[in-house]
């Protein structure tokens, strides 16, 4: 424990570094994850057909391996000399977070009471009117637990992107792998743990702040 | 004035839903679409705002093809309420109330004055619920809300999917009273859906009673009553109907007819009615009680005469056989 001790404070700053490194990657994936997500999410709830393939599609890109698909990005983005680091890393990322995104705006919006939203276009709403006022406020708790969801799955497979030079957390975990350093192992892993928890936490607070109180429960 | 002309509804498959209806709801009242599931009342009432579309005819609302006007103009011209009052949960009861004014544009003050005058008109505290949300509030309380959000923007037009029928009976007799006090006040032209026979009775100037998407009658319900137009009126409105027709007349009616009795102060137990109350309640008070009559008095407490059973069923008799006979068809 005391050597532990020790190591942590030879390494802080290093391990910060590391750690924000990680948070920005992704946090960069979340954030262009939502803004391909939510709307696509928003838009299949109009169009059945087309529903059920994209969500195929995204099932499907959540079951691979995610080693797997950062060494395919390497030899796609090497076309554009961006084999190894931090773009197919982001990508890959941004790929993984779509599924729990797309269907849980998708869900949270075909669910709303059809009576309510029968009585928003009687009343006289216009679509983007009973979307913005009606429909995403009641499917707002919904929408967040999949994008929690999507962050905590992206923070642990953002280890993995340290195999292809992308920094992070991983950068620890894997140096401590190959020398055999527990600490180095350890001290990753634990870091990657509380990294989630906070941001599934901040993101919690999120949710429930802007939850209409009347549909919290 | 909702005019409707051969108006049809089909759906994919050659289901027709509604056939051909004819009729108009004139200016202030309030006419109910009445019928046994399935009969086509609410896609008829729905045909109105355009949540479903029309097939075939037509329907002018004050002499304009409802075809012809914008269709979210047009919504928000015509009050809307629906039997589970379809609050919005993430909005609060003046932001509920206020939708329509305020996808009209109204300004802070309008909305606000709006709301607490809609308020006063339904006897809750504008102050005390104004911030509240939906699941606040009682059902009742709840469908009131419902109401007035329809009335917000004083539109001439309302259309009710059976307003009340979610609500408990007493609540339900409560909140329809004080409907028709506001209807006295604000004179809708108003088209109603409902499936209970004693509701349509009660709130119609007229009843549409439809079957399988056809218009079986069109009349006011004592008519109904009195003089079904063919089999399926007389049977829909059940044995009964003379009883049922009984809620449609006042003491007052009775007593300038034939008049009351001499009442008994000797008489234990005597009950008092006011002379306003209908027949059908009082004739179940007679029923319920020993003494064989009610004394009937005016709204001062004047003690106007007595009223008994036998009275009651010469009313009766006199209301039915006074009438000529109807004509049935198809039998």
């Amino acid at each position: 424990m005391e050597k532990w001790m020790k190591f942590l404070e030879v390494n802080s700053s290093r391990i910060f570094d590391l750690t924000i490194e990680h948070a920005i990657l992704v946090g960069l994936a979340i954030l262009v994850a939502l803004l391909i997500g939510v709307p696509l999410g928003i838009y299949l709830t109009t169009n059945d057909y087309l529903a059920e393939t994209v969500l195929q599609i995204a099932s499907v890109m959540l079951t691979i391996p995610s080693i797997a698909l950062f060494g395919v990005m390497i030899p796609v983005f090497s076309i554009v000399n961006q084999g190894i680091g931090f773009v197919p890393a982001f990508v890959a990322l941004v790929l993984y977070a779509q599924l729990p995104i797309i269907r849980n705006t998708y869900t949270a919006i075909r669910n709303v009471n059809p009576q309510m939203r029968d009585a928003a276009i009687g009343l006289g709403m216009k679509p983007i009117q009973r979307l913005f006022r009606v429909e995403i406020p009641n499917a707002f708790p919904v929408i967040m637990a999949g994008i929690r969801t999507a962050v905590v799955i992206n923070i642990g497979i953002g280890v993995i992107a340290a195999y292809i030079g992308a920094g992070g957390l991983g950068v620890l975990i894997t140096q401590g792998i190959s020398r055999g350093d527990n600490y180095l192992i350890i001290t990753g892993s634990v870091a990657v743990a509380i990294l989630a928890m906070i941001a599934d936490g901040i993101l919690l607070w999120i949710q429930k702040r802007f939850t209409p109180k009347s549909i919290a429960n | 004035m909702i005019t409707f002309d051969k108006t049809t509804k089909t759906y994919e498959g050659n289901v027709t839903a509604v056939k051909g209806v004819d009729f108009t709801v004139e200016k202030g009242e309030i006419v109910v679409l009445l019928g046994p599931s399935g009969c086509g009342k609410t896609t008829l009432l729905r045909m109105v705002n355009r949540l479903e579309s029309i097939s075939e005819g037509k329907i002018t609302i004050d002499g304009q093809d409802s075809m012809s006007l914008n269709q979210t103009a047009l919504r928000r011209k015509i009050g809307y309420v629906i039997q589970s009052n379809g609050l919005f949960p993430n909005m609060t009861i003046e932001e509920n109330t206020m939708i329509v004014p305020d996808l009209l544009g109204w300004s802070k003050k309008e909305k606000k004055e709006r709301f607490h005058k809609l308020m006063e008109m339904i006897g809750l505290s504008g102050e005390k619920f104004g911030k509240r949300y939906p699941h606040e509030l009682s059902g009742g309380q709840q469908q009131r809300i419902g109401v007035i959000r329809a009335l917000a923007a004083d539109p001439p037009v309302m259309l009710m999917d059976e307003p009340f029928g979610a609500l408990d009976p007493i609540i339900r007799e409560k909140i329809q009273d004080e409907f028709l006090q506001i209807q006295k006040e604000v004179k809708k032209t108003i088209l109603f859906v409902s499936h209970d026979i004693d509701e349509a009775i009660k709130m119609a100037d007229k009843i549409v009673l439809l079957r399988g998407g056809e218009l079986m009658q069109y009349d006011t319900p004592s008519e109904m009553l009195v003089r079904p137009k063919n089999e399926f009126v007389r049977e829909f409105f059940g044995k009964d109907r003379a009883i049922k027709s009984l809620s449609l007349h006042t003491i007052e009616d009775l007593r300038d007819m034939i008049g009351l009795a001499e009442f008994d102060d000797a008489i234990a137990d005597t009950k008092t009615i006011n002379v306003n109350h209908d027949l059908r309640n009082t004739l179940s008070m007679l029923l319920n009680q020993e003494a064989d009559q009610v004394i009937v008095s005016d709204d001062d407490g004047n003690k106007l005469g007595a009223i008994t059973i036998d009275i009651v069923q010469q009313y009766l008799h006199y209301e039915i056989k006074a009438k000529p006979a109807p004509v049935l068809e198809g039998v």
